[in-house]
């Protein structure tokens, strides 16, 4: 072996070198091209983000004065003035109705998908194939044909102007997305404990409380947080049903405030839509793995 | 669970089935068939055969420039976020440090998503006085009137949909990093060269969520609502009217729920249309390997 290595000319030595060198640069010049595209994209995505942050506290008079997002003469007048609205509520209250509208929607959805994904992932009964068929349409079904005769649905019953048709359709896992979401990763799970569990004499609602719920947890929260994301973001659907002042959530309220106030007050606006998509923003930061879980898994609109 | 009754299964699906029944058969029956009435709420519809549907395609020029500047909006929007996320995906895809810096940068725009935040920004951005102008200007181009001019209007709310291209990409990218790392080794020994691999080995692998992403994006963009009602109202002359916004106005502005249901419906067949077609078409360009599920 020594021989041989012994044996080797020194040029092909060489040859080996520069082509390992050639190769290096080669790798060195397409890593640089690729974190250049990648930073610059991230530039793109976050400097509009960062801008509106810093021209909330911007006065009126800086904000298109310049590309920088750090105010020369910060101010929190754009807060406060818009904190007040040109209403007779404070922009707490419009938060306030948006927590009244997201809350029990997150709470109808958790119960009734987990319920419903259970008996699409654990039981066998006629017509399962044709109910799991209709979910999947109902995933690819625009809402735009269902909202005029919802619209008139809930006029009949006599909910406009309040939160109950937006809290109710998800109470009956109306988001088709969720149940399928979690019906894939139900069955992901084995189901040797729940058996276990029957042969001891569980029911299977038991069952499903002190055992599925548990493993499910983790698929559960991304549904809360994605639930919690699209109603934040939701604006169709408030616009619709929801006429009064005093029940606006936040999206209503920016747009009001828009309507009345963006003539000349634009520190206020921009300080109200960073208010707005603060909640949002935290959610995901403090939950961010819940959402690339969440998304990769299943798939996800948005 | 063999003790239990045959019909267990649907007490847990029953909150499902009430509202199947209650919240989309019904109102999907009911919107067909308002579709053939004149109902402006203050009397009971009155059927008028198809004459909404006669009226909407010989002599509605607002639902054909509506009609016009949807499809461009979808045709135009679809296909530039898929072919960037897939970009951004497969760079992201190499060993790079960093990657979940990069990803959650590039993902936090998606999810802000809808919000009229969002939109409300965007206004701010893309005004004539605003920071893409002033961009534009360091590096000499001359600015863009990008919300009053009906050319560009319809664009800028493009460009607001492709920079949440983020939720696209995480499918994407989850998608690339499942693929067994053993075939691009095995493609390598053959001496198959970066775009072959891609093409030949990574494309065919990838198809199917190619094919979910389309189906989903798709149909979002055709329901686009939030961006052209904020930014820009519809105009400069209905340039970004797109057909939600004409259903929202007839049906919640001017209580014409017949006429609108007609164009929901018309809307609906054309997204039923493509994704049929996207559907068969699948067979011959989406490929399923034994255990990929999608």
């Amino acid at each position: 072996m020594t021989d041989h290595a012994l044996s080797t000319p020194l040029s092909v030595d060489r040859e080996a070198e520069q082509i390992l060198k050639a190769q290096r640069r080669r790798q060195i010049i397409s890593a640089t091209l690729r974190y250049g595209v990648l930073f610059s994209v991230g530039l793109v995505m976050l400097y509009p983000l960062i801008w509106l942050i810093g021209a909330s506290f911007k006065p009126n008079s800086e904000i298109f004065a310049g590309a920088g997002f750090i105010p020369h003469e910060g101010t929190v007048a754009g807060y406060v003035n818009g904190w007040q609205t040109s209403t007779p509520y404070t922009f707490g209250r419009f938060f306030w109705n948006t927590f009244l509208i997201v809350i029990p929607k997150i709470i109808g959805t958790a119960i009734s998908c987990t319920a419903v994904a259970y008996g699409f992932a654990r039981f066998d009964f006629p017509g399962k194939k044709i109910l799991f068929a209709s979910l999947i349409a109902t995933l690819l079904l625009p809402n735009v044909v269902t909202r005029i005769p919802q619209y008139l649905l809930f006029r009949d019953l006599g909910w406009l102007d309040s939160f109950l048709p937006l809290w109710v359709p998800s109470a009956f896992a109306g988001d088709a997305f969720f149940v399928f979401m979690l019906v894939q990763f139900l069955r992901a799970i084995p189901r040797d404990m729940e058996e276990a569990a029957r042969v001891d004499g569980a029911s299977t609602w038991q069952v499903l409380l002190f055992i599925v719920v548990p493993l499910l947890t983790p698929a559960l929260i991304s549904v809360c947080l994605f639930q919690f994301m699209w109603t934040m973001n939701d604006f169709l659907g408030p616009l619709i049903y929801i006429s009064s002042v005093d029940k606006f959530p936040v999206s209503l309220a920016l747009k009001l405030s828009i309507d009345t106030t963006e003539a000349f007050e634009w520190n206020r606006i921009l300080a109200m839509s960073v208010l707005t998509i603060m909640p949002a923003l935290i959610v995901f930061f403090v939950a961010q793995k819940y959402f690339i879980e969440g998304i990769s898994a299943g798939g996800v609109k948005g | 669970m063999s003790g239990d009754s045959r019909f267990l299964g649907l007490v847990y699906l029953s909150p499902y089935i009430i509202g199947l029944l209650v919240f989309t058969a019904l109102p999907f029956a009911a919107s067909f068939y308002l579709s053939f009435t004149d109902y402006n709420l203050m009397s009971a519809p009155v059927f008028t055969g198809i004459e909404n549907y006669v009226k909407l395609f010989t002599s509605d020029r607002t639902f054909r420039k509506s009609l016009w500047v949807t499809l461009v909006y979808v045709f135009t929007t679809v296909p530039l976020k898929l072919a960037f996320a897939l970009f951004i995906a497969v760079i992201l895809n190499y060993k790079l440090k960093f990657i979940n810096f990069f990803r959650t940068a590039f993902y936090v725009p998606s999810i802000l998503g809808g919000s009229i935040a969002i939109a409300v920004m965007w206004r701010y951005l893309f005004a004539d006085v605003g920071i893409v102008n002033m961009g534009l200007a360091a590096i000499g181009f001359e600015p863009v009137n990008w919300f009053g001019d009906p050319t560009n209007a319809l664009f800028t709310i493009t460009l607001l949909r492709l920079w949440q291209f983020g939720s696209a990409m995480v499918i994407f990218l989850a998608a690339l990093q499942s693929i067994d790392k053993s075939l691009y080794e095995a493609a390598s020994i053959d001496g198959a060269g970066k775009f072959a691999t891609f093409w030949h080995i990574t494309m065919p692998l990838i198809t199917p969520v190619i094919f979910f992403n389309l189906i989903m994006q798709m149909v979002q963009a055709f329901q686009e609502f939030n961006g052209p009602y904020i930014i820009t109202q519809g105009g400069p002359l209905k340039s970004t009217y797109l057909l939600p916004l004409y259903i929202y106005e007839e049906a919640f502005k001017r209580f014409d729920m017949g006429y609108a249901s007609a164009i929901a419906w018309v809307l609906f067949a054309i997204i039923m249309v493509l994704t049929v077609i996207a559907f068969w078409s699948s067979r011959h360009w989406v490929y399923y390997a034994g255990d990929k599920r999608s």
